[in-house]
């Protein structure tokens, strides 16, 4: 048995550690990106499909206008305005952690604050003295930090059910978008696709997920479209595709339907969006299209949220 | 101020013996040694995320209070006798409070005025006729000591309500110990860590009678953003309860509930941290958010406890202080054993005269105030500000109290330029549920401001680590 609200806390840190995680690499892929012969449209649309991905154009555009590289690493990065920031996200995490300190373990907590604390010193050096990949990495080591003291020492309860849940949702939506930058960058030109440069782009994409080398390792060959599109949205070996991330979703909702003994209209969600993206192949998406795909499973994936909200963190079900 | 200031590490011009390892510690420790001991504290503290907000000051939300590392010592002898005036106070302010929601024997025997109980604003009309559980409305007494000489203890104020700082006693043990683990194999100090298991027993002995088995527990806390936020979700950890706040919780069918992720859970005891005032819209403040609706109901129906029981204030009022040693005799039959400050009432003309004339010398305080605002300090006040405040006095004189200027102890403590003598204070915290409990020690608060007597966290003020050695 949680709070409600501890469970939405709970639930909230791992959505906002996944989400740091992913625009620090999302700032990754546009930064290489950058430094390519644009595709067609000039270095601001490359940038632009990046902010777009993050779901924080808008945002973007209304405080600053032109896409101009510097003002969108401050904006990914440190800017608090943008509530999908580096900063915005451990701050809330970490603000969720220190609400529900009496459920976390102290390393877990120590991870999560120690994050905060060494980001906001970053914050205050001059922005000219830091190295873009390097802030990304340090995103990533504290990251995988804080699974790992979830890992080693959380309770396996119903709270860390609801922490990993947090996880796997945030997770899939997020390979959804990385990869909808693709679309936004790649031109439909016949004789574009499968040329250097756009393989080139799906290299970058999968070391901004860390991913290249687990690519290799599984495929082998040339890196193409379909490979790629097979390994982040169907591969279940792979830790970050569409499949893993909702199948993940489903098992904790799963685990929690079992404690709990009640089954909810929230892993009913989750399981439909399972079965239904196991039973697609590449070319199936590809006939469909990339982007629609990504945008149902992206829909989708808030539903199940909507569903977890009622089912457990709005303290209303009886 | 005239009378000489006692220094708590010497008889005379020797050290005593209860600081002797301490002594010997300090002089053996290199500057360069103590300023990286100090640093690691601090970075312990903000780690384990100890912070503290001051109210309407702004700045940092993540503040800490200043951690000084030389501890401060009572022997067992010592100890004891406070223990034994601590608790006898605790009771006598217990049994105060039945009565005055009772019978009002004391006020009928004229012992203490009726207007200073009935007309109080702590006084709650909403549990007239009502004894809570055990008959403690005070589970938590934090009763502030100050010592003018050797043998010379005073007690500045009580607190019925939620007195906090706990969270500090123990943290500052806790930091002490990882940190000069060898101070605590050289002598013998009485282990602190027993208070949350303590408190836990204390809450759960005042369950209401309704209550079958293990009673539920919950800390109501006012949220995350409230200064004391750490402590409250700190307790909560340290006996393994729920820490709530008010939109987690509900009334129905008689009985108050917490809304969790499996459905209602019936909670049986409220350890709550929020004002009387805000506990329940539909009894005090209308506009309160913090609070749970009907709780009130529930409570003088015996549905659930509430620690401290609503109404508790009206024992620790500054005007109701003077009277305690009354109310220790009047129900206890014994004589105190810590007295109190003299005190004079502005309320009496008489007294109000004399504090006027002597308000360089004085210090006066709000009749309900806390943390050390609204405040003077004479001897440390210019006349502006003596003027400024008689004004005040003569227009309110009901709101305040005055006290002499005590010549408070001090301790050395750690500065800048090495170790110096530092006022101090004492908050023991008294646990009275079926028993009476305290654990040996509390929070030691230092003015690190040279010769400042005023040690509140928001003002400057510091806190220690507090040993009592065993025999």
């Amino acid at each position: 048995m949680l709070l409600s609200r501890t469970a939405n806390n709970l639930y909230w840190i791992g959505r906002y550690m996944e989400r740091a995680e992913m625009t620090a690499r999302l700032l990754e892929v546009g930064s290489r990106i950058a430094l390519l012969p644009s595709a067609g449209h000039g270095y601001r649309n490359d940038w632009e499909s990046i902010l777009r991905a993050s779901g924080t154009a808008e945002g973007f555009a209304r405080k600053y206008g032109d896409p101009v590289q510097r003002n969108i690493e401050s904006y990914l990065f440190f800017d608090r305005d943008n509530p999908s920031s580096v900063i915005s996200c451990f701050e809330r995490a970490r603000e969720n952690g220190r609400i529900v300190r009496t459920a976390l373990t102290s390393q877990v907590w120590d991870a999560l604050n120690s994050a905060f604390q060494e980001l906001r010193a970053l914050e205050r050096q001059p922005r000219s003295t830091l190295e873009l990949s390097e802030i990304n990495e340090w995103t990533m080591r504290q990251t995988a930090l804080l699974r790992g003291a979830i890992d080693a020492t959380q309770l396996r309860g119903d709270g860390y059910d609801f922490l990993m849940l947090g996880y796997s949702l945030e997770r899939g939506d997020n390979t959804a978008r990385l990869l909808d930058v693709k679309y936004y960058v790649l031109l439909p030109k016949a004789d574009y696709v499968g040329s250097g440069l756009d393989s080139y782009q799906w290299l970058l994409l999968l070391r901004a997920l860390s991913a290249h080398r687990a690519f290799h390792w599984a495929y082998g060959g040339e890196i193409t479209a379909a490979k790629v599109a097979d390994f982040l949205i169907l591969n279940r070996r792979c830790p970050r595709s569409l499949l893993t991330s909702v199948t993940l979703s489903a098992d904790w909702l799963g685990r929690l339907a079992g404690t709990y003994g009640r089954r909810t209209p929230a892993q009913d969600a989750a399981d439909a969006l399972r079965d239904e993206v196991a039973g697609h192949s590449v070319e199936d998406i590809f006939d469909e299209g990339l982007h629609e795909f990504l945008s149902r499973f992206i829909v989708a994936t808030g539903e199940i949220a909507a569903q977890v909200h009622d089912c457990y963190l709005s303290g209303e079900a009886r | 101020m005239a009378e000489e200031i006692f220094n708590e590490m010497y008889d005379g011009g020797t050290v005593r013996d209860i600081y002797a390892s301490l002594e010997d510690w300090t002089t053996a420790m290199p500057g360069d040694l103590r300023q990286m001991k100090q640093a690691e504290a601090e970075a312990l503290f903000r780690r384990i995320g100890i912070t503290f907000a001051v109210y309407g000051e702004g700045g940092d939300p993540d503040r800490l209070i200043p951690f000084d590392m030389f501890p401060r010592v009572f022997s067992q002898d010592e100890w004891r006798r406070l223990e034994r005036g601590i608790k006898q106070r605790a009771r006598a302010l217990n049994a105060f409070l039945v009565d005055v929601y009772g019978r009002g024997e004391i006020v009928r025997a004229g012992r203490v005025p009726g207007h200073l109980v009935y007309r109080n604003e702590a006084y709650e009309k909403a549990v007239v006729g009502f004894v809570p559980p055990k008959g403690v409305f005070s589970h938590i007494v934090g009763i502030d000591i100050v010592r003018t000489g050797p043998t010379d203890f005073l007690v500045l104020e009580d607190n019925c309500r939620t007195p906090s700082g706990v969270s500090y006693m123990l943290e500052n043990r806790e930091i002490m110990m990882r940190m000069f683990p060898e101070l605590f194999r050289n002598a013998r100090i009485e282990p602190v860590d027993a208070y949350p298991t303590l408190l836990r027993r204390t809450l759960a002995s005042v369950a209401p009678e309704r209550c079958e088995g293990e009673p539920t527990i919950a800390i109501l806390t006012p949220g995350h953003f409230n200064s004391a936020y750490y402590e409250h979700s700190f307790l909560a950890d340290q006996m393994g309860v729920e820490l709530v706040e008010g939109p987690d919780l509900f009334v129905e069918a008689g009985r108050l509930w917490m809304r969790t992720t499996e459905g209602p859970k019936r909670l049986d005891v409220l350890y709550r941290r929020i004002d009387d005032g805000f506990l329940d819209p539909l009894c005090f403040r209308p506009d309160s958010m913090l609070g749970v609706a009907g709780v009130m109901d529930v409570y003088r129906s015996g549905g659930v406890t509430i620690a401290s029981a609503p109404g508790a204030g009206v024992a620790d009022d500054k005007a109701v202080y003077t009277y305690v040693p009354e109310m220790i005799r009047f129900y206890l039959g014994e004589e105190p054993i810590l007295q109190n400050v003299p005190t004079w009432q502005c309320a009496r003309p008489d007294d109000l005269g004399y504090v006027l004339d002597n308000l360089g010398e004085l210090v006066v305080k709000e009749v309900h105030g806390s943390g050390g605002y609204g405040m003077l300090v004479g001897p440390k006040s210019t006349a502006e500000q003596i003027a400024s405040f008689a004004d005040l006095l003569r227009a309110h004189p009901e709101n305040y109290i005055a006290q002499p200027t005590l010549a408070l102890s001090t301790c050395p403590s750690f500065v800048a330029e090495g170790v110096a003598p530092r006022h101090v204070d004492l908050r023991p915290y008294c646990l009275v549920g079926d028993k009476i409990e305290l654990v040996p020690g509390g929070l030691t608060r230092v003015a690190l401001r040279e010769g400042s007597l005023v040690v509140n966290s928001s003002q400057g003020g510091g806190v220690k680590d507090t040993w009592v050695l065993a025999e």
